[in-house]
Protein backbone atom coordinates (compact mmCIF):
# COMPACT_ATOMS: atom_id res chain seq x y z
CA UNK A 1 0.00 0.00 0.00
CA UNK A 2 1.26 3.19 -0.76
CA UNK A 3 1.59 5.82 2.12
CA UNK A 4 -0.41 9.31 1.21
CA UNK A 5 2.34 11.39 0.71
CA UNK A 6 3.99 9.03 -2.02
CA UNK A 7 0.54 9.97 -3.71
CA UNK A 8 0.79 13.46 -3.28
CA UNK A 9 4.65 13.17 -4.57
CA UNK A 10 3.97 12.34 -7.50
CA UNK A 11 1.00 10.18 -9.72
CA UNK A 12 1.22 7.21 -11.49
CA UNK A 13 2.18 8.44 -14.57
CA UNK A 14 4.50 6.35 -16.73
CA UNK A 15 7.57 7.33 -18.39
CA UNK A 16 6.23 7.95 -21.59
CA UNK A 17 8.45 8.95 -24.54
CA UNK A 18 6.34 12.29 -24.11
CA UNK A 19 6.67 12.19 -20.64
CA UNK A 20 10.66 12.00 -21.41
CA UNK A 21 10.62 14.81 -23.81
CA UNK A 22 9.07 16.98 -21.35
CA UNK A 23 11.87 16.80 -18.62
CA UNK A 24 14.85 16.93 -20.95
CA UNK A 25 13.17 20.21 -22.64
CA UNK A 26 12.42 21.73 -19.20
CA UNK A 27 15.51 20.54 -17.57
CA UNK A 28 17.36 22.61 -20.72
CA UNK A 29 15.34 25.18 -20.15
CA UNK A 30 15.61 25.29 -16.28
CA UNK A 31 19.68 24.66 -16.76
CA UNK A 32 19.91 27.52 -19.04
CA UNK A 33 18.31 29.75 -16.20
CA UNK A 34 20.30 29.04 -13.94
CA UNK A 35 23.65 29.57 -16.04
CA UNK A 36 22.33 33.02 -16.91
CA UNK A 37 21.47 34.08 -13.30
CA UNK A 38 25.59 32.31 -12.54
CA UNK A 39 26.76 34.66 -15.26
CA UNK A 40 24.70 37.63 -13.96
CA UNK A 41 25.75 37.01 -9.76
CA UNK A 42 29.73 35.61 -10.17
CA UNK A 43 31.78 34.70 -7.45
CA UNK A 44 35.35 34.16 -7.12
CA UNK A 45 35.95 30.33 -6.28
CA UNK A 46 35.46 29.42 -2.75
CA UNK A 47 33.60 32.86 -2.33
CA UNK A 48 29.76 32.85 -1.43
CA UNK A 49 27.90 31.55 -4.12
CA UNK A 50 25.09 33.78 -4.04
CA UNK A 51 23.90 32.45 -8.00
CA UNK A 52 23.42 28.99 -6.61
CA UNK A 53 21.48 30.10 -4.03
CA UNK A 54 18.96 32.44 -5.38
CA UNK A 55 18.69 29.03 -7.85
CA UNK A 56 18.11 27.15 -4.94
CA UNK A 57 15.73 29.08 -3.50
CA UNK A 58 13.57 30.30 -5.68
CA UNK A 59 13.61 26.55 -7.24
CA UNK A 60 12.17 25.30 -3.94
CA UNK A 61 9.88 28.12 -3.77
CA UNK A 62 8.41 27.46 -7.16
CA UNK A 63 7.88 23.33 -6.50
CA UNK A 64 5.87 24.37 -4.04
CA UNK A 65 3.57 26.68 -6.00
CA UNK A 66 3.60 23.68 -8.82
CA UNK A 67 2.53 21.30 -6.25
CA UNK A 68 -0.27 22.82 -5.54
CA UNK A 69 -1.01 24.34 -9.01
CA UNK A 70 -0.82 20.64 -10.49
CA UNK A 71 -3.53 19.33 -7.95
CA UNK A 72 -6.01 22.30 -7.41
CA UNK A 73 -5.86 23.59 -11.03
CA UNK A 74 -4.10 20.97 -13.90
CA UNK A 75 -4.77 17.57 -12.35
CA UNK A 76 -6.01 16.65 -15.86
CA UNK A 77 -2.69 17.41 -17.59
CA UNK A 78 -0.41 14.53 -17.00
CA UNK A 79 2.60 16.57 -18.74
CA UNK A 80 2.49 19.64 -16.42
CA UNK A 81 4.30 18.42 -13.51
CA UNK A 82 6.79 16.21 -14.99
CA UNK A 83 7.82 19.13 -17.40
CA UNK A 84 7.40 21.88 -14.84
CA UNK A 85 8.68 19.81 -11.67
CA UNK A 86 11.05 17.26 -12.94
CA UNK A 87 12.17 19.25 -15.83
CA UNK A 88 12.39 23.26 -15.27
CA UNK A 89 12.87 23.01 -11.87
CA UNK A 90 15.10 20.46 -11.30
CA UNK A 91 17.05 21.74 -14.30
CA UNK A 92 17.20 25.18 -12.51
CA UNK A 93 18.16 24.41 -9.34
CA UNK A 94 21.26 21.83 -8.38
CA UNK A 95 22.94 19.64 -5.72
CA UNK A 96 25.85 18.84 -7.22
CA UNK A 97 26.76 22.64 -7.65
CA UNK A 98 26.18 23.05 -3.97
CA UNK A 99 28.10 20.56 -2.53
CA UNK A 100 30.86 21.71 -4.76
CA UNK A 101 30.25 25.40 -3.73
CA UNK A 102 30.90 24.31 0.17
CA UNK A 103 33.91 22.08 -0.56
CA UNK A 104 35.40 24.75 -2.53
CA UNK A 105 34.95 27.76 0.18
CA UNK A 106 36.86 25.15 2.73
CA UNK A 107 39.34 24.63 0.47
CA UNK A 108 40.34 28.51 0.22
CA UNK A 109 40.19 28.49 4.05
CA UNK A 110 36.49 30.12 4.38
CA UNK A 111 35.48 27.45 7.14
CA UNK A 112 32.79 30.00 8.11
CA UNK A 113 31.62 31.06 4.26
CA UNK A 114 31.30 27.23 3.64
CA UNK A 115 28.99 26.91 7.14
CA UNK A 116 26.73 29.73 6.30
CA UNK A 117 26.42 28.76 2.70
CA UNK A 118 25.61 25.15 3.68
CA UNK A 119 23.20 26.14 6.82
CA UNK A 120 21.11 28.83 4.67
CA UNK A 121 20.61 27.08 2.07
CA UNK A 122 19.09 24.18 3.07
CA UNK A 123 17.20 25.97 5.77
CA UNK A 124 15.99 28.58 3.14
CA UNK A 125 15.38 26.04 0.81
CA UNK A 126 12.70 23.96 3.35
CA UNK A 127 11.06 27.04 3.95
CA UNK A 128 10.74 28.48 0.63
CA UNK A 129 9.42 25.16 -0.73
CA UNK A 130 7.07 25.49 2.38
CA UNK A 131 6.31 29.24 2.14
CA UNK A 132 5.39 28.19 -2.23
CA UNK A 133 2.55 26.18 -1.36
CA UNK A 134 1.23 28.14 1.25
CA UNK A 135 1.43 31.51 -0.78
CA UNK A 136 -0.24 29.65 -3.98
CA UNK A 137 -2.92 27.91 -1.79
CA UNK A 138 -3.73 31.61 -0.45
CA UNK A 139 -4.04 33.13 -3.87
CA UNK A 140 -6.27 30.51 -5.13
CA UNK A 141 -8.35 30.57 -2.56
CA UNK A 142 -8.82 34.64 -3.00
CA UNK A 143 -9.38 34.34 -6.69
CA UNK A 144 -11.98 31.62 -6.33
CA UNK A 145 -14.19 34.00 -3.71
CA UNK A 146 -12.90 37.38 -4.72
CA UNK A 147 -13.44 40.19 -2.46
CA UNK A 148 -16.22 42.30 -2.52
CA UNK A 149 -14.81 45.46 -1.54
CA UNK A 150 -13.44 47.73 -4.80
CA UNK B 1 27.83 28.17 -27.66
CA UNK B 2 28.29 27.77 -23.56
CA UNK B 3 24.77 28.25 -23.76
CA UNK B 4 23.80 25.57 -25.74
CA UNK B 5 26.09 22.94 -24.27
CA UNK B 6 24.69 23.64 -21.08
CA UNK B 7 21.37 23.08 -22.63
CA UNK B 8 22.33 19.91 -23.84
CA UNK B 9 24.09 18.10 -21.06
CA UNK B 10 20.12 19.29 -18.60
CA UNK B 11 18.43 17.65 -21.90
CA UNK B 12 19.93 14.38 -20.69
CA UNK B 13 20.46 14.79 -16.93
CA UNK B 14 16.88 15.74 -16.21
CA UNK B 15 15.10 12.55 -18.21
CA UNK B 16 18.13 10.40 -16.47
CA UNK B 17 16.83 11.59 -13.34
CA UNK B 18 13.68 11.12 -14.29
CA UNK B 19 14.37 7.56 -15.01
CA UNK B 20 16.18 6.43 -11.67
CA UNK B 21 13.09 8.24 -9.64
CA UNK B 22 10.86 5.79 -11.49
CA UNK B 23 13.04 2.83 -11.83
CA UNK B 24 13.70 3.11 -7.66
CA UNK B 25 9.99 3.53 -6.91
CA UNK B 26 9.04 0.69 -9.01
CA UNK B 27 11.33 -1.67 -7.40
CA UNK B 28 10.93 -0.55 -2.83
CA UNK B 29 7.83 0.94 -1.29
CA UNK B 30 10.05 3.10 1.06
CA UNK B 31 8.59 6.72 2.09
CA UNK B 32 12.56 7.91 2.59
CA UNK B 33 13.44 9.77 -0.49
CA UNK B 34 16.37 7.25 -1.83
CA UNK B 35 16.27 7.94 -5.35
CA UNK B 36 16.79 11.76 -5.18
CA UNK B 37 19.83 10.69 -2.54
CA UNK B 38 20.94 8.38 -5.62
CA UNK B 39 20.87 11.24 -8.30
CA UNK B 40 22.35 13.83 -6.10
CA UNK B 41 25.45 11.62 -4.83
CA UNK B 42 25.62 10.68 -8.15
CA UNK B 43 25.73 13.74 -9.82
CA UNK B 44 27.86 15.60 -6.80
CA UNK B 45 30.75 12.40 -7.68
CA UNK B 46 30.81 13.79 -11.05
CA UNK B 47 31.21 16.85 -10.54
CA UNK B 48 34.23 16.73 -8.36
CA UNK B 49 35.58 14.37 -11.15
CA UNK B 50 35.17 17.46 -13.52
CA UNK B 51 36.34 19.64 -11.08
CA UNK B 52 39.84 17.77 -10.74
CA UNK B 53 40.18 17.81 -14.22
CA UNK B 54 41.68 20.23 -16.16
CA UNK B 55 40.08 23.23 -16.85
CA UNK B 56 37.65 23.41 -19.90
CA UNK B 57 35.25 25.54 -20.78
CA UNK B 58 33.46 23.74 -23.18
CA UNK B 59 33.77 20.52 -20.60
CA UNK B 60 32.16 22.23 -17.86
CA UNK B 61 29.32 23.75 -19.29
CA UNK B 62 28.31 20.30 -21.16
CA UNK B 63 28.75 18.02 -17.85
CA UNK B 64 29.23 19.94 -14.94
CA UNK B 65 26.61 22.81 -15.25
CA UNK B 66 24.63 20.94 -18.05
CA UNK B 67 23.92 17.25 -16.97
CA UNK B 68 25.37 17.07 -13.53
CA UNK B 69 23.25 20.42 -12.61
CA UNK B 70 20.25 18.90 -14.02
CA UNK B 71 20.78 15.11 -12.86
CA UNK B 72 20.51 16.34 -9.39
CA UNK B 73 18.84 18.78 -7.52
CA UNK B 74 17.38 20.74 -4.87
CA UNK B 75 13.58 21.70 -4.95
CA UNK B 76 12.81 17.87 -5.42
CA UNK B 77 14.94 17.82 -2.53
CA UNK B 78 13.54 20.07 -0.31
CA UNK B 79 10.02 19.28 -1.05
CA UNK B 80 10.61 15.63 -0.31
CA UNK B 81 11.95 17.07 2.90
CA UNK B 82 9.03 19.24 3.64
CA UNK B 83 6.68 16.21 2.90
CA UNK B 84 8.35 13.72 4.95
CA UNK B 85 8.04 16.50 7.99
CA UNK B 86 4.67 17.29 7.23
CA UNK B 87 3.06 13.31 7.31
CA UNK B 88 4.81 13.58 11.22
CA UNK B 89 7.75 11.84 9.68
CA UNK B 90 10.20 14.28 11.35
CA UNK B 91 12.86 12.06 11.56
CA UNK B 92 13.19 10.33 8.23
CA UNK B 93 13.12 14.37 7.33
CA UNK B 94 16.22 14.68 9.74
CA UNK B 95 18.12 12.08 8.02
CA UNK B 96 17.24 12.66 4.37
CA UNK B 97 18.95 16.38 5.34
CA UNK B 98 21.81 14.69 7.14
CA UNK B 99 22.24 11.83 4.51
CA UNK B 100 22.27 14.04 1.35
CA UNK B 101 24.74 16.87 2.54
CA UNK B 102 26.86 14.04 4.50
CA UNK B 103 26.78 12.17 1.24
CA UNK B 104 27.15 14.03 -1.09
CA UNK B 105 29.84 16.33 0.35
CA UNK B 106 31.87 13.13 0.64
CA UNK B 107 30.76 12.23 -3.22
CA UNK B 108 32.58 15.85 -4.22
CA UNK B 109 35.46 14.95 -1.93
CA UNK B 110 35.83 11.45 -3.63
CA UNK B 111 35.63 12.80 -7.04
CA UNK B 112 38.33 15.31 -6.50
CA UNK B 113 40.30 12.98 -5.66
CA UNK B 114 39.53 10.30 -8.50
CA UNK B 115 39.84 13.41 -10.81
CA UNK B 116 43.31 14.10 -10.22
Amino acid sequence: MRKTHDRARQPGTAATPATLAAVSAGGGIGALARHALAQALPHPTGGFAWSTLAANLTGSLLIGAVAVLVAQRWPDRPLVRPFLAAGVLGGYTTFSTYVLDIQQAVAAGAVGTALVYLGLTVTGALFAAWAGGVLTRLALTRRRSPDPRP
Amino acid sequence: MTALLVALGAAVGAPLRYLVDRAIRARQNSTFPWATLTVNVAGSLLLGFIAALPADPELTALAATGFCGALTTYSTFSYETLLLARSGAHRLAAANVIANIAAGLTAVYVGLHLGG
